[in-house]
């Protein structure tokens, strides 16, 4: 029972929710960039949230499947197809064996999520399944997904009773059962952040302009930060930053008076002024954004934020307990077919 | 360990905080920051998921879910992690071990290595020679670890060989010695950099085989010594 990367795509690799405990001697977490929706993935498949996943971009990987799988796909609609034929995301999708998985064109948002029952055979580096592609560890051999790759997987009990596919011939079947979108936001277009512990190094004039101008995500952009584009700020004095630690979500002043905000490949610690950290409900909306997309801030409180938090947390769970329902009784009620 | 000095909280987002004790590189600082680090190691706050000491701050990571399930309800967990800290720090007594280890590293200063030698040189008017007698002769304390997995932060040189960063990062070979102002460091991935490199050493800073995959932890101190081309080359092959 395996997966065959038979065409590799642009940056596909292993991902889980992170890997913690190692950051002070300068191991960084990593992790699923959009991690609401790795989680989603994992769980329309009746897997833990932590189960490993395959985070992918755009051209992303063509997979082939020597045995019957459940799959599901969440994040980015990349318009996948099984043998030809479209299935959609944020579903459970039976796959038939001899069955090929391609992806063909980006539909919105910027990264994929596929999550397969069972999960992968893999090994754990520090207690977690992602690659950290610096430090070429974890993951699948700690580097990206290429070509030919051959990914082992967990036997599922039951799995290869449920070998239909709809309409027969075609190689797969869509359960029937979708996972919202929801954020559980108000669906706001403005990020929120809360200050950061340098936000009053920035004179009066900069502070109004993080807060009123529009930032543009530019294509310098990656895993490890999104560069953001707009008017200048300034400091009032240059005064150097002793480094400290920086997390997912801090907004650094750079010194041509530009934006970086961290993502999930983000160093540990930097000496940039911390002007705020996104609040980290709205982490999953900006990592889908694309170069180009606009930014506007808002700053907020801890309040809000962590009752942000408290109720992704209540819809994933309700979600969780919703999908290994209906799937243990599908299972089971094709088991004695 | 008395009275602690002055100290400030931040929010680092929503689910750290940092414990700030003044912009500055200061050793009885750096013993303070790692002393709380090694006594929340012992004695963690519930809701910690892991903390972090650099030069003149602490950061705690914490489980925002886990606190407001669990402890704070309604409330926000960084009220209630803020309280905590602050009652942790009022404690009678921090004890201040030291638990590092000495460390020798081998460095080959040669120019082929040390490609921004002549930099400093110029720089501060010194001879290359004076610089490797200075950076070989101080032992220096290890204040942190970050950037990169296994990238520590050490000082503090000699005014005579301190150098700015550079203005754009350049690429850099693993186990580069590199200079920042008074800080001393050895990159141990390849790795774009902004330090001045003066040497390389052959050891490997980090082997992800390994339990604890970093030579170095933060409260370490380093000597560093001078080896020739050959030696270097040697152990290098004696490394694979």
């Amino acid at each position: 029972m395996s997966l065959k990367i038979v065409r590799a795509g642009m940056l596909d690799s292993i991902q889980d929710m992170g890997r913690y405990g190692y950051q002070q001697v300068g191991i960084n977490p990593t992790g699923a960039i959009d991690k609401y929706a790795a989680a989603i993935a994992n769980i329309l498949v009746g897997n833990v949230y932590n189960e490993a996943v395959i985070e992918m971009r755009f051209p992303a990987a063509a997979i082939f499947f020597d045995e019957p799988a459940i799959i599901a796909l969440s994040g980015a609609d990349f318009n996948a197809t099984i043998n030809g034929n479209p299935i959609p995301i944020n579903h459970a999708v039976i796959v038939d064996k001899n069955s090929t998985l391609q992806f063909h064109s980006p539909k919105n948002k910027s990264h994929s999520y596929f999550a397969i029952k069972g999960g992968m055979k893999l090994s754990k580096w520090l207690n977690s399944y992602s690659t950290n592609l610096k430090a070429e560890a974890g993951g699948f051999a700690g580097r990206r997904l290429l070509k030919d790759d051959v990914i082992e997987l967990n036997e599922v009990p039951g799995a290869n009773k449920i070998d239909e596919s709809e309409p027969p011939g075609t190689g797969f079947k869509i359960l029937p059962w979708q996972a919202s979108e929801n954020f559980g936001l108000d669906g706001s277009e403005q990020l929120m952040a809360l200050p950061g512990a340098e936000w009053e190094w920035l004179d009066k004039n900069s502070q109004e302009k993080f807060l009123r101008n529009p930032f543009f995500i530019s294509h310098n952009s990656d895993r490890m930060g999104y560069r953001l584009a707009s008017e200048p700020l300034q400091v009032i004095s240059k005064t150097e930053l002793v480094s400290s630690a920086v997390s997912f979500g801090s907004i650094q002043l750079l010194p041509d008076g530009q934006l970086i905000i961290l993502m999930a490949d983000n160093q540990t610690t930097g000496g940039y002024p911390r002007l705020g950290n996104i609040i980290s409900a709205h982490l999953p909306m900006l990592a889908q954004m694309k170069a180009g997309d606009k930014i506007q801030f808002k700053f907020t409180d801890h309040q809000t934020a962590e009752d942000f938090i408290v109720k992704q947390q209540q819809h994933l769970t309700q979600l969780e307990i919703a999908c290994k329902l209906r799937l243990e009784n599908y299972i089971h009620e094709k088991g004695h077919d | 360990m008395g009275q602690l000095p002055s100290y400030k909280i931040f929010p680092l987002g929503d689910a750290a905080l940092i414990i700030d004790f003044g912009n500055v590189i200061d050793e009885s600082i750096n013993r303070l920051v790692h002393a709380v680090f090694y006594q929340l190691q012992k004695d963690p706050i519930p809701g910690m998921i892991e903390s972090v000491p650099a030069y003149c701050s602490l950061t705690i990571y914490y489980d925002v879910f886990f606190i407001r399930k669990n402890i704070s309800g309604q409330k926000p967990a960084f009220d209630w992690i803020s309280e905590k800290v602050k009652e942790y720090l009022s404690r009678e007594r921090i004890e201040v071990e030291d638990n590092g280890t000495f460390i020798r590293i081998p460095v080959c200063y040669e120019k082929e290595y040390g490609t921004d030698l002549d930099f400093i040189a110029l720089l501060n008017q010194i001879s290359i020679e004076e610089i490797i007698n200075l950076h070989t002769s101080a032992i220096y304390r290890v204040y942190m670890l970050g950037f990169l997995p296994g990238f520590a932060y050490m000082g503090l040189v000699d005014e005579k060989i301190a150098a700015p960063r550079k203005q754009f990062p350049a690429p850099v070979e693993a186990g580069s010695i590199g200079i920042a102002g008074r800080q001393t460091g050895i990159y141990p991935l390849r790795s774009p950099g902004g330090w001045q490199i003066i040497g390389r050493t052959p050891l490997s800073l980090f082997d992800k085989e390994k339990e604890n995959p970093t030579l170095f932890k933060s409260g370490d101190s380093v000597q560093f010594y001078s080896i020739t081309k050959d030696e270097f080359e040697n152990s290098k092959s004696g490394n694979a």
